[in-house]
Parts: C-alpha cells; structure tokens; sequence
C-alpha cells in the first residue's frame, strides 16, 4: 500500500494479493486478536474472526458476492478508466500509481457497481474497494457512483453503498473534491424519485467520502467498529494536543452521537438491509 | 497602502522604503515630490510585473495575506443595509462562518461566507475560519431561509478548512457538510459562489455548490492544503510548493477543467493593496451574474446546476 498506510495503521487483510505468514495462502492472522485463522474457514464466516468478532476488511467484490443473492450481479459501468485530468505528479506519476494498483487489484478503480438481488428485493449496489489506493474516490469512483443511481432510477429500485475509503483522491484535486458534490446531488435525485438509499459504511472511512455520499443514507448502518470519521485520528491530535480515547470515531461512537441508525454485524446484513427495505418500499 | 510584504515582493517593499523615506523629509524639500512620483510609478510598474507571472506557490501566500480581505471586509462594501443573522437553532452559533441579509444594490440578497478574523483576539472567537458543524448548520438555514423568501444566495469561500477537533467529530462535522452539499444541490434559488481567498477542502465545499462559481485571481480551491497534500503524497512536509503547483490550485489552472466559471479581475499586486477595487471587482461580477441567471425558470436552473456537477470528472 502506499499513502493511505500512514493514515490509517493497520490496513487489513485483502483477501487475494496480500503477502500470508504462511506460503500456501491458507492461513491468515486476525489484526484485532492475532489469531491464526484457516481462510476457508474465514470465508465462511463472511471474514469476521470466529475468536475476536473482528470484521475484517474485505474486497469490493467479495462484498457483493456476501450479500447478493446467490453471490450474483451483474456489473454497471465497468470500463470507465481514469483520465489523470491534471497530469498529477508527484515521486511518481499518477496514471503510473493507477496502472500499479489495477495491477494488485484487477479492478479499473476503487468502486464495483453490482445489480442483484438481496432476499429476492432487486437493488443496485454500489461497493468501495480499499485496496486500490485507499478507496479514494477520484473522477472514476464518482461517475460510477451516479452510473449505479441512475441505473436505480431507470429500474425504480433501491441503492444501497458499501463505502470504505481514506477520503479524496489527492492527485485528482478539485476533481476529486467536486466528487463530493456530485455524488451527494446524485443522492438527491435518486430521493426525489422515493428510491431508498441505504448507506452502509465499513472500516475506515475518512473525510470526503464520509463528508458526502456515505453520511447521506435514508438510514445509515455502519458495521461493528468500524471506524468513520470527517478528519483522521493523527490530524486531530496534532490539533488539540490531546490524546483520544480508543472507542472515538468507532461506530459505537456514532452510534451514541447520533450519526447512525444501527450497527449491524456482517452475517446480520442481508436479513437486515432486505427487512428495512421491505417495510419502507413498498412495491 | 500596507507595510506587511511577501519574500517574492522585495523590490517592491524596496522602492516602497525610499517612497517613504523621501516622504518624510519631503515637505522640507517640496523638489523631491517629482522624485517620489516617479519612484511611485516605478513601483506601480514593478508590482505588476511580479504579479503577472505569480508563481503557484505564491499565490498561495498572497491568498493567504495577512492583510488580505475577508468576508466581513467585502460585505461592508459590496451590501447595504447588511443584518447579520446567527445561529443554527441547535446547538450554537459558529462565528467562523458569517451570514446575513442585505441589498446588492436594490436586490435584496443573502449572503453567506467564511471568516478568518483580522487581529489575534477575533482570529480566536473565529477559530481561524475553521467551522465546526454548527458553522454549516447555520449556512444551511440560511440558504433555507434565502430559498423560503426566494432571494438569491452568495457565498465568499475563504477557509483553510473545517475545523478537524473532537467535538466537531461528535457533533457529526461529516453529516453537516455532506447535508450542505445535498442541500445546495438543489435549492430553489440561484446561488452564486466566489472563492475570494483559500478554497480549503470539504470545508470549503460546503458553500460551494452553486450556479456560478468564480475565483479571485489570487485565491486558490483544492482537495487539501498544499501542505496536506505534500505530507500524504510525498510523505513529508517540506514539498508543498510542489504540491501546490501538481494539484492546479490557482484560478488559471481550474478554468481550463471548467471547475470555475469566471476569473475576477484583483487590483494590481492583489485585494489586500486596495480593498474598495476588489471589493467594487467582485460586486459588478455579481450584479452581471445575477442578472443573467435570474432571467432562468428555477426548474432549468436546477438542471443546469445537476449537468454542471454531473459532468465534473466525466
Ligand atoms: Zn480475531
């Protein structure tokens, strides 16, 4: 990983690329705990550590697999690449970082749009992939953002996000800033029509992604401790001199603030989600 | 005139002593008062040749001058009849963000922006103009109000950003400035938005949704400060000049990729060396904007604003 490392510690597990104590791939140690966990196991268990309960962090398609009917979708603007609009270049250039990280992931960008089915209610579901730097949400992750609401808005179903991201997309600047924007007036559109839009916010999310599209749900679910905050932990510290307690910014934190509707464990989701949606889409 | 120069502007800051310097002695001397008016043209002359190729690392220090106008500044002189409004009926009232009613010339207006505060004891009570949730919260109600009574709402953006403490993460600074973004999507009201000084982040955002989006020729808007963005990408501190110039922070750069509409005009050597010509620079482009976006059905304004946003990154 690169930039997003000093931002967030610990950045989790990734479920195909990342480097295992143990050569066969088979075994993974638990961030939270340090348990050995035998991954075929993990999967069953929707990668939440059968001895600690930590969620751990999860790819974008993984995502849509869990909590998709029959692990089916059927993907929404797929193609779209970035464009590097300023020419962005720092020790490296931009579009040299994106080649990097399509190469770890296999994914254009940092969100998968999914269409399919959660308990039989079609949706379209958007979610956030972390491990392409950091989630950041630049042009791409925007445009595809509104691909999946307008996709709902055409089918007059539900959308639902995933989001997991360290904020904005530096080397996209105001691109990346006015994301924010447009995604949030693409909400809006989507609410003009009487289309729910579930926000369901997992480990990390930071600054304008949870200043924007993920703050915006009808109703807004995180899962258990994650944390989701408007500036990062570090950034606070060196503001006000002061060290935080360890719930700040957690979920539970939220929650007791006011900005949540519910925490929900993963395996809880798909019943959840589908048992909200029942009751305010009526169709 | 003001005393308080940037490194850039030593020849300027030169020829300035001996202006004053000559000055002193000059009502001894009345000879020297050709000698004075020609070092004043020379001086004129220098200023405009150091600000018509600006580094974008300087125009990050002269966007944020010391002496460089603020919101409170350009009200008084944009508006009559200004009232202040405060509040956000909630929680508090955040004086980091100002707002209120008043005329542009006969059209009765809103306007809403942000305040950094001139001396040490109001930069303080202003927090830097650095808003917390309660500083949006207020704008939000603001701009509902402007919408209720259908006047048009203007907003000055001059912020290095919101205010990353413990009780705005509490109080849900996040939810706040994504609700202003929804919100201002779509209100029924033109609004017009002009980054007068530093356009920092979300923070900034946060009155920037709107119909006609213009900078100050010296005010700079980015995803971060330079700073920021040099630690994150360079993973140190000390490129920020770089970081500046790479992110395309100056209103030359973002006009090319439509992130702005317009560029206003600051007087020679930039707003802080005469506040009346920029603030008189600001008012015309707003009474031009006003006029030609108060002509359009709000419906169509409406999706003219969605079509602007929507296609930012397309
Ligand atoms: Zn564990």
């Amino acid at each position: 990983m690169n930039w997003l490392t000093r931002l967030i510690p610990s950045i989790g597990i990734d479920t195909s690329t990342n480097k295992s104590k143990v050569p066969d791939g088979l075994w993974i140690s638990c961030p939270s705990c340090e348990a050995t966990l035998y991954k075929p196991e993990l999967e069953k268990s929707l990668y939440v550590c059968p001895k600690c309960d930590h969620h751990l962090r999860i790819g974008a398609r993984t995502r849509l697999e869990q909590f998709l009917d029959n692990a089916v979708y059927k993907e929404i603007a797929a193609d779209i690449k970035s464009k590097d609009p300023l020419k962005f270049k720092d020790t490296k250039y931009y579009t040299a970082r994106v080649r990097d990280a399509m190469k770890a992931t296999g994914e254009n960008d940092a969100i998968v749009i999914g269409q399919g089915h959660v308990k039989d209610i079609p949706v379209v579901v958007a979610a956030f992939e972390f491990r392409f730097m950091g989630g950041s949400m630049g042009g791409v992750v925007g445009e595809k953002f509104v691909a999946g609401i307008n996709k709902a808005i055409e089918d007059q179903i539900p959308f639902i996000c995933f989001s997991t991201s360290g904020g904005a997309r530096m080397q996209e600047s105001m691109i990346s800033l006015m994301q924010m924007a447009k995604t949030s007036a693409a909400i809006q559109k989507l609410k003009g029509h009487k289309l729910p839009y579930i926000s369901i916010m997992v480990d990390p999310i930071f600054g304008g992604v949870s200043a924007s599209l993920a703050m915006l749900g009808d109703i807004n679910i995180a899962e258990p401790k994650a944390f989701v905050g408007f500036a990062g932990r570090r950034v606070i510290e060196d503001t006000v001199r002061v060290e935080l307690p360890d719930d700040f910014q957690k979920a539970e934190f939220l929650l007791d603030h006011g900005a949540l509707d519910m925490i929900v464990h993963r395996k809880d989701l798909r019943a959840k989600v589908s048992g909200l949606l029942n009751k305010i889409y009526n169709k | 005139m003001n005393n308080s120069f940037l490194d850039f502007e030593k020849p300027i800051a030169d020829i300035y002593d001996k202006i004053q310097a000559l000055k002193d002695i000059a009502s001894e001397s009345p000879e020297l008062l050709s000698q004075i008016a020609k070092l004043e043209e020379e001086e004129k002359n220098i200023t405009k040749r150091i600000y018509s190729k600006l580094s974008t690392w300087q125009t990050v220090q002269v966007a944020r001058h010391p002496k460089r106008p603020h919101t409170s500044d350009y009200i008084a002189r944009i508006f009559s009849d200004f009232d202040e409004l405060h509040g956000d009926r909630m929680f508090g009232d955040d004086s980091s963000l100002i707002g209120g009613i008043g005329y542009l010339d006969e059209t009765p207006i809103v306007v809403i922006g942000h305040e950094k505060g001139r001396d040490t004891q109001e930069k303080v009570k202003r927090n830097f103009g650095m808003p917390q949730p309660e500083g949006y919260r207020k704008a939000k109600r603001l701009m509902e109000l402007a919408e209720h009574f259908l006047l048009p709402v203007i907003t000055f953006i001059d912020t290095s950003g919101a205010y990353p403490g413990i009780e705005g993460e509490e109080r849900g600074q996040s939810e706040a400035i994504a609700r202003n973004l929804a919100v201002m999507s779509e209100l029924k009201t033109p609004i017009i938005v002009v980054v007068t000084g530093e356009g920092g982040s979300g923070g900034a955002l946060a009155l920037g949704v709107g119909d006609h989006v213009s900078m100050f020729e010296y005010a700079t808007y980015s995803v971060a400060s330079p700073e920021a963005c040099s630690s994150i990408v360079w993973r140190s501190s000390d490129h920020a000049a770089e970081a500046a110039e790479a992110m395309k922070v100056s209103a030359k750069e973002l006009i090319k990729i439509n992130v702005i509409d317009e560029i206003i005009k600051e007087p020679s050597g930039g707003a802080h060396r005469d506040y009346a010509a920029a603030a008189a620079n600001i008012k015309s482009s707003l009474i031009d904007n006003l006029q030609k976006i108060g002509t359009i059905e709000i419906n169509d304004l409406l999706e003219r604003r969605y079509q602007r946003l929507i296609t930012i990154g397309k």
